[in-house]
C-alpha cells in the first residue's frame, strides 16, 4: 500500500520556483489499475518519480506499506526500488552493449542474486513474453515492441509490488502499443499495482480508477464501478 | 551486488569501449614499463660497478705513501717534508696484524720488453706471489711468481696474454728468455686472458718479483701495498692495524693513507641506488600523466553513460554501488596496463641488454612492485572523482540525459 500526504515538489530554475506537485494526497491499494492523464507539464511524470522513490518531495510524507520511505538513505532507498519497484519507461532504457537477456537479468545482478538462480528466471520471463529466441539479440537488433517487452520484463523480474510506466506506449505504433499495454495488464493477475501515466484516452480509459492532473494538482480521481 | 559481478559489469563497459580502453592502458602501460627500463639501467649500472670492483680482489685494504688529508694540513707538510716511502720491510710487517691473511706490494714503471728483434713498451708491475690471490688473478700456462724471501731478485717474469701474444704469438713462450730494460728474465707463467678491471689491463701486464723491479728502477719504495683482511669481518680491523703499523714505523708520523675497496664500494653502491631511485620516481611522473588521462577519460565516460547510471539507479543501485563499478573498472585498467607495461619493460630491458651484454641489465624487484602499485594507486585515485560524480548523479534527471 502506497499512501502520498501533502506531497509538494517544487523545482527550483535559477531564481524561479516552478512548483510541479502541489499538496498531492494519493492512497494506492494492492492490485490496483490506476491510469493518470492530464496535459503536458502538468506533474504526471514527476508523480510517478516520487512514487517510485527517484525522487524526493520537498515536503510531505511517503508511506510505503506503512513505513515511511522519505526519511530513508541513499542506500535503503534503493534497495526498496531494487525490491518493490519496477519502471517501464518511454524510451525502453535497455543498456545497449547488453543481449536483451543480460538486460533483463540486471536488477537480479544489483541484487546479488546467486547466477544459477539468475539463469533460470530469466529463461521462464523470455519464455512468458515471447522472447527466448531474442534472448541473445543486442537491443540494437530488436523492434520497438520486442525492447519494450524485454524491458517489462526486466521491470519484473524482481516480483515488485508496483509497477510505474511513463507513457510505455509513447514510441509505439498502436497494435504494438496495445500488445504491450495487453502484458502490462497481464501483470494485474498477479495482484501486481500497475500504474500507467498516458496520454491516450482510449488507453487511460482502461484502468478502474482514472486520475487526471492539472498544474500540478490531481483534479479528478474516478473509480469505475461495474 | 558481488565482486565477481562488480568486476564482471566493469570489465564489460571497458570491452563496452574498446578504443578508449586501449587508449588508457597504453598509457598505463607506458608509465609502468619506462619505470622498468629505466630502473633496469641504472640497477645495471650499479651491478657493473661492483662487478668490477669484486675482480679486483675480495676484502681488499689498500695502502697508499702519502695522507691527504681532509681536514686542516697534516704535520708532514707543517714541518715541510715530504711523506716518507713505503718500504718492502714496512709491507711485511703488516703481516704481523692478525686481521690480516695476505700482503703483495706493488711497484710499478715502464720498460721496454724485447726478444730479439721484437720491442714494445709495457707496464711492469713488481709484486710477490701472493698477487695472484689478492688480485683474483689466474695464470694460464706454467706458474706465478715463486714464493720465498721477498728480498731476494730472482730473474723470472710472468706475461700477460696479450703481451704474450705480441711476442711468440703461438709459440711456447714458457721457459724462453726476454729483455726487460737491461736485465735478461726467464718466462715462468703466462696470465690466463682476463679483460679490463678497474682501467688495468691486465692482458697487456709483465710481472716480475718486487725486488728485481726495485733494481730494474732503481728505487726502494713500493707503489701502494694491497691488503687482504682475513673476513669481510676483519676488514675494519685490518685497516686499523695497517694504519698504527705504519705509524709505529714512521716513527709516529701518520703519513700514509689506508682505503677499504669496502668503503670505496659502498659509496658507489649508494650513489648509484639513488641514482637508480631518482630515475624511477621520474619515470613514475609519466604514470601521473597516466592517472590525469585516466580521469579525464572517464569524466567523459560519466558523461556519455548517464542515461546508464540513471537507469541502474531506478534499478536500485545505490550510490556506492555506482562507485564501486567505476573503481572496478579503474582497478582492471590500471592491472592490465600495469601486466602489458611490465612485458613491455622486461623485453626492453632484454633488448638493452642483448645491445650492451656487459651491462647485466635486470630491473630491481622493488622498482617492478612500485610501478605496479603506483600504476594501481593512481588509477583508482584519479578514478575517485569521476566516480563519485556518477555516484551523485540524479536519477530523473540522468534518465533524461540532462
Ligand atoms: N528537473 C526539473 N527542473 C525544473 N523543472 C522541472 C524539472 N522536472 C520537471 N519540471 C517542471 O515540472 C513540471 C511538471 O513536469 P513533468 O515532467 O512532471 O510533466 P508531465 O506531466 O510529465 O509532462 P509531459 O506530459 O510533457 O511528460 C513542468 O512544468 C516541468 O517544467
Ligand atoms: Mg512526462
Amino acid at each position: 500500500m502506497i499512501e502520498l500526504q501533502n506531497v509538494c515538489r517544487t523545482f527550483t530554475v535559477g531564481d524561479q520556483q516552478v512548483t510541479a506537485l502541489r499538496d498531492i494526497n494519493l492512497r494506492l491499494d494492492p492490485g490496483e489499475y490506476i491510469s493518470i492523464m492530464g496535459p503536458s507539464g502538468s506533474g504526471k511524470s514527476t508523480m510517478l518519480n516520487m512514487l517510485g522513490l527517484l525522487d524526493r518531495p520537498t515536503s510531505g510524507t511517503y508511506l510505503l506499506d506503512g513505513g515511511n520511505v522519505t526519511d530513508l538513505n541513499d542506500e535503503q532507498q534503493a534497495r526498496v526500488r531494487r525490491e518493490k519497484i519496477g519502471f517501464v519507461f518511454q524510451s525502453f532504457h535497455l543498456v545497449p552493449r547488453l543481449t536483451a537477456a543480460q538486460n533483463v537479468e540486471l536488477p537480479m545482478i544489483l541484487a546479488g542474486i546467486p547466477v544459477e538462480e539468475r539463469k533460470a528466471r530469466v529463461q521462464v520471463l523470455m519464455q512468458n513474453y515471447g522472447l527466448s529466441d531474442r534472448a541473445d539479440h543486442k537491443p540494437d537488433q530488436l523492434s520497438g515492441g520486442q525492447r519494450q517487452r524485454v524491458a517489462i520484463a526486466r521491470a519484473t523480474v524482481m516480483n515488485p509490488t508496483v509497477l510505474l510506466a511513463d507513457e510505455p506506449t509513447g514510441n509505439l505504433d498502436r497494435t504494438t502499443g496495445w500488445e504491450v499495454l495487453k502484458l502490462l495488464e497481464g501483470l494485474l493477475e498477479q495482484g501486481i499495482t500497475l500504474v500507467v501515466v498516458t496520454h491516450d484516452a482510449e488507453i487511460g480509459a482502461r484502468a478502474q480508477r482514472r486520475i487526471h492532473m492539472l498544474d500540478g494538482r490531481i483534479v479528478s480521481d474516478e473509480q469505475r464501478t461495474k | 551486488m558481488k565482486l565477481a559481478d562488480t568486476f564482471q559489469f566493469a570489465y564489460g563497459s571497458l570491452r563496452g569501449s574498446p578504443t578508449r580502453t586501449l587508449l588508457m592502458m597504453l598509457a598505463m602501460s607506458i608509465g609502468v614499463a619506462a619505470v622498468v627500463v629505466l630502473t633496469a639501467l641504472g640497477e645495471g649500472a650499479r651491478r657493473y660497478v661492483v662487478n668490477q670492483f669484486s675482480t679486483l680482489g675480495t676484502n681488499l685494504v689498500i695502502v697508499l705513501p702519502g695522507r691527504t688529508e681532509t681536514a686542516g694540513i697534516g704535520p708532514g707538510l707543517m714541518s715541510g717534508q715530504t711523506p716518507r716511502d713505503i718500504t718492502l720491510d714496512d709491507a711485511q710487517a703488516l703481516l704481523r696484524s692478525r686481521a690480516i691473511k695476505r700482503i703483495a706490494p706493488l711497484t710499478v714503471g715502464s720498460a721496454t720488453l724485447s726478444r730479439g728483434a721484437l720491442n714494445r713498451e709495457v707496464v711492469v708491475l713488481g709484486s710477490t706471489s701472493d698477487l695472484l690471490e689478492v688480485r683474483h688473478m689466474s695464470i694460464g700456462i706454467g706458474k706465478f711468481l715463486p714464493a720465498g724471501d721477498i728480498n731476494e731478485g730472482l730473474s723470472v717474469c710472468v706475461l700477460g696474454n696479450q703481451m704474450k701474444q705480441e711476442l711468440f704469438g703461438n709459440e711456447q713462450a714458457v721457459g724462453q728468455w726476454v729483455r726487460l730494460g737491461d736485465r735478461r728474465f726467464r718466462i715462468i707463467g703466462v696470465l690466463a686472458s682476463q679483460g679490463e678491471s678497474m682501467g688495468m689491463r691486465t692482458d697487456e701486464l709483465v710481472i716480475i718479483p718486487v725486488a728485481s723491479a726495485h733494481q730494474l728502477f732503481n728505487t726502494s719504495s713500493l707503489f701502494r701495498i694491497l691488503v687482504e683482511a682475513r673476513s669481510r669481518d676483519y676488514i675494519e680491523q685490518a685497516k686499523h692495524d695497517a694504519e698504527e703499523i705504519m705509524v709505529q714505523r714512521h716513527s709516529g708520523e701518520r703519513d700514509v693513507t689506508v682505503i677499504t675497496q669496502d668503503a670505496v664500494l659502498a659509496t658507489f653502491d649508494r650513489i648509484l641506488t639513488t641514482l637508480t631511485m631518482a630515475v624511477g620516481g621520474i619515470a613514475a611522473i609519466s604514470l601521473a600523466v597516466a592517472g590525469v588521462l585516466i580521469m579525464n577519460v572517464m569524466l567523459i565516460a560519466v558523461a556519455q553513460r548517464v542515461k546508464e547510471i540513471g537507469l541502474l539507479k531506478a534499478l536500485g543501485a545505490p550510490g556506492t554501488q555506482i562507485r564501486m563499478l567505476f573503481f572496478a573498472e579503474a582497478a582492471l585498467l590500471s592491472t592490465a596496463g600495469s601486466v602489458a607495461g611490465l612485458v613491455l619493460g622486461y623485453a626492453g630491458s632484454m633488448i638493452i641488454g642483448q645491445i650492451y651484454p656487459t651491462l647485466p641489465v635486470s630491473p630491481p624487484w622493488w622498482a617492478v612492485l612500485a610501478a605496479c602499485f603506483t600504476a594501481l594507486g593512481t588509477g583508482i585515485l584519479f578514478s575517485v572523482w569521476p566516480a563519485r560524480r556518477a555516484a551523485k548523479l540524479d536519477p530523473v534527471a540522468a534518465l533524461a540525459g540532462r
